[in-house]
């Protein structure tokens, strides 16, 4: 054998004995690894069987019966707590979706009322007004036929402007005061009759009247005949309409005549400046 | 609630309730609405476009929903989309006459929105 291959049979060795160091090394931090595993449950498992004996005395010969039983009516307590609190969940479920119906049917009343007044001021046309009136009075209120009259401030009655159902020239001349609508238009007082079902058409008895009133200056009302036929009764959204209605309507056709009117007086001007000025 | 978007259109003649059941359908993220305010324009819109539903009035000037409803049926890319009829018509044979006529909803005014939603939601099954 020469130098050289002995040289190289200690490298080998040398490789082989790392080799082998590394892996007793690996095996030694395994058993290490192990060993705490072990202290570690050892411990717990101490713990639990210490932990129920320093609260529940025991009460037979035999100690892991007693551990038993205890851990049984440990159990049987626990169960007893969460059927508790799943009712008690239960119950917060119900409010929950009571409360959500709730909220579900004020919004969808909110909505009305906001697309209500929305479309009352996005106009300042009188006529587009009284359609967008009577639009809310059959699609959101359910009404078939009825009227909106207008005060005509020096003559001290009621005149009607616009109707579905009912031609407005058939509509009476209502004086200031009289009848339910006059009444209605003088007091500021909405009126309802008090039962749908036996209501037969009278034009000076409406089943509702509302007074179209800016603050308290009634410009107007819109009295009702009949509903449509599904309609049978005023919900409680109505009522919020008819109010919506009384200020807002009345808004809207005051502004709507007033630029009328003031668009009249500007081309009627304008007509005498190109006259005076040719 | 599937993510799948869902186009329905709207033919109504009245402003204030178009809006009224656009803002209950707004409410589903899904749902893309187109306007249309008689039954002729809502034709024009249907051959246009592809629609998931249409939700359309009876009473309209131009063309009646009625018509709508009986000329989407009778063709044949639009024969299976679902209708609701929103109307203030509530007469059984009015419902019937709809119905008949290939409707698969029919909802009467005045309007409750829960009442739209849900018909929609059951139609296209979402």
């Amino acid at each position: 054998m020469t130098e050289r291959d002995d040289d190289r049979s200690i490298v080998k060795r040398a490789e082989e004995f790392l080799q082998a160091f590394k892996k007793g090394a690996e095996f030694t931090q395994e058993l290490l690894k192990e060993n705490e595993r072990l202290r570690f449950q050892l411990l717990e498992l101490k713990e639990s069987l210490r932990g129920p004996e320093k609260s529940y005395p025991s009460d037979s010969q035999d100690p892991e019966k007693d551990h038993l039983r205890r851990k049984v009516r440990d159990l049987e307590q626990e169960r007893v707590e969460i059927l508790d609190r799943i009712r008690q969940v239960e119950k917060e479920n119900l409010d929950f979706a009571n409360r959500y119906v709730e909220i579900e049917a004020e919004n969808n009343k909110l909505a009305n009322l906001y697309i209500a007044s929305y479309q009352l001021h996005s106009t300042l046309d009188f006529r587009e007004v009284l359609q967008i009136i009577m639009e809310i009075i059959i699609n959101l209120i359910g009404g078939e036929e009825f009227g909106i009259l207008l005060l005509d401030e020096k003559a001290k009655k009621l005149q009607a402007v616009a109707s579905e159902g009912i031609a407005t020239g058939d509509f009476p001349i209502v004086p200031m005061g009289k009848g339910i609508i006059g009444q209605a238009a003088q007091t500021g007082e909405n009126y309802f009759i008090e039962e749908i079902a036996g209501y037969s058409r009278e034009l000076s008895r409406p089943m509702v009247c509302i007074p179209l009133k800016i603050k308290e200056q009634v410009i107007g009302v819109i009295v009702i005949y009949k509903l449509l036929v599904q309609k049978d009764h005023f919900a409680e959204v109505d009522y919020e309409l008819f109010t919506l209605l009384a200020g807002h309507a009345a808004t809207a056709i005051f502004s709507s005549k007033l630029y009328s009117e003031s668009e009249r007086k500007l081309s009627t001007m304008q007509g005498f400046i190109e006259l005076l000025t040719k | 609630m599937s993510a799948k978007n869902f186009k329905l259109l709207i033919v109504e003649d009245s402003p204030t309730m178009r809006q009224l059941i656009v803002f209950a359908l707004k409410r589903v993220r899904e749902f893309t609405i187109v306007e249309a305010s008689d039954g002729v324009d809502g034709l024009k819109k249907i051959a246009g476009n592809r629609f998931d539903l249409i939700l359309t009035d009876i009473n309209m000037p131009i063309m009646d929903g009625l018509k709508l409803v009986s000329l989407v049926r009778n063709d044949p890319a639009n024969k299976d989309v679902p209708i609701i009829i929103i109307t203030t018509e509530g007469a059984q044979e009015d419902r019937e006459r709809a119905m008949a006529l290939g409707a698969n909803e029919y909802l009467t005014k005045p309007i409750q929105p829960t009442r739209v939603l849900e018909a929609v939601k059951r139609l296209l099954k979402v």
